[in-house]
């Protein structure tokens, strides 16, 4: 048994080897693997507000410009998202304290004004939501944001792909002919490896 | 600086000067340079990220009077 002991040493000196040369080695492949590997987002749209359109399709539509591959999963209100027309989106300032309410026309003093209108008050005129809704979207054009026709638009032609939750289509009564075409109707089961293997899942 | 195409991205405001700009450089060849004017002030950084992400070369940013100059060489 005269091999063992030589057999230890050999082992200690590749052992003292291999930390030294692993880490550097390891480190640049991952590096290498990283560099290569196209960067994937996978975004839950969950709203159907004309304000919350925005984030799905404005980061869709700018991840896709940078080369990454998207994928939308439209669900529950965000099926208002994927309707042929989307131009009757609206938003609401009641009960929403975050939402700033100001005026987009006449002199800078009076476009500051913050219009602190109490619930109470939106509740009972009838149209405030229309109202506010053509007022968000007048300030929309006035600071040159894209309309969310638009931005879909682009977001399609980049090669973002729209699928959509086919228990909430039966659940709200749609049929897929409200819908734009060229999109897979399928369920969690099917979205859910597609979040599993993306870079960025993010639930809006 | 010289350059082959010319992007107007005045007005437009995040994402709308990424997204043209994309689809401006797509229709260009490799080695030709894009210009592009916009007055987002949020664009100067993102053409920098635009650029580092899409490996398509940012030559040169600058700013005068509110306006934003961006040279972009394609990929």
């Amino acid at each position: 048994m005269g091999a063992t002991p030589e057999i230890a040493v050999i082992d200690d000196l590749i052992r003292q080897r291999l930390d030294e040369l692993l880490p550097a080695k390891i480190e640049a492949k991952l590096k290498e693997i990283q560099e290569s590997k196209t960067p994937s987002m996978a975004i839950i749209a969950t709203k159907g507000t004309l304000d919350w359109a925005y984030p799905p399709f404005i980061l869709a539509s700018t991840a896709a410009a940078l080369g990454w591959d998207v994928t939308i999963f439209f669900t529950f209100y965000g099926l208002n998202l994927v309707k042929k027309d989307v131009s009757d989106l609206k938003v609401s300032p009641l009960g929403n304290p975050g939402m700033p309410m100001k005026m987009p026309f006449g002199p800078d003093w009076f476009k500051g004004i913050n219009w602190n209108i109490p619930n109470i008050v939106q509740a009972g005129i009838p149209g405030f939501e229309t109202v506010a809704t053509s007022l968000m979207q007048q300030t929309i054009k006035n600071n040159g944001v894209a309309s969310i026709a638009e931005l879909r638009e682009l977001s399609r032609e980049a090669g973002v792909k729209f699928v959509v939750c086919q228990m909430t289509v039966e659940l709200f009564g749609f049929s897929h002919d409200d819908f734009v075409d060229d999109m897979d109707y399928v369920g969690a089961a099917s979205f859910l490896p597609v979040a599993q293997t993306s870079d960025v899942c993010l639930f809006i | 600086m010289n350059f082959d195409k010319e992007l107007d991205a005045r007005g437009l405001n995040c994402p709308l000067p990424i997204l043209r700009a994309k689809k401006a450089l797509a229709e260009m060849t490799s080695g030709q340079v894009l210009r592009i004017i916009a007055t987002d002030p949020g664009s100067v950084k993102d053409f920098q990220a635009f650029a580092k992400q899409t490996g398509n070369e940012l030559l040169s940013s600058a700013e005068n009077n509110k306006e934003f100059e961006f040279y972009i060489k394609r990929k």
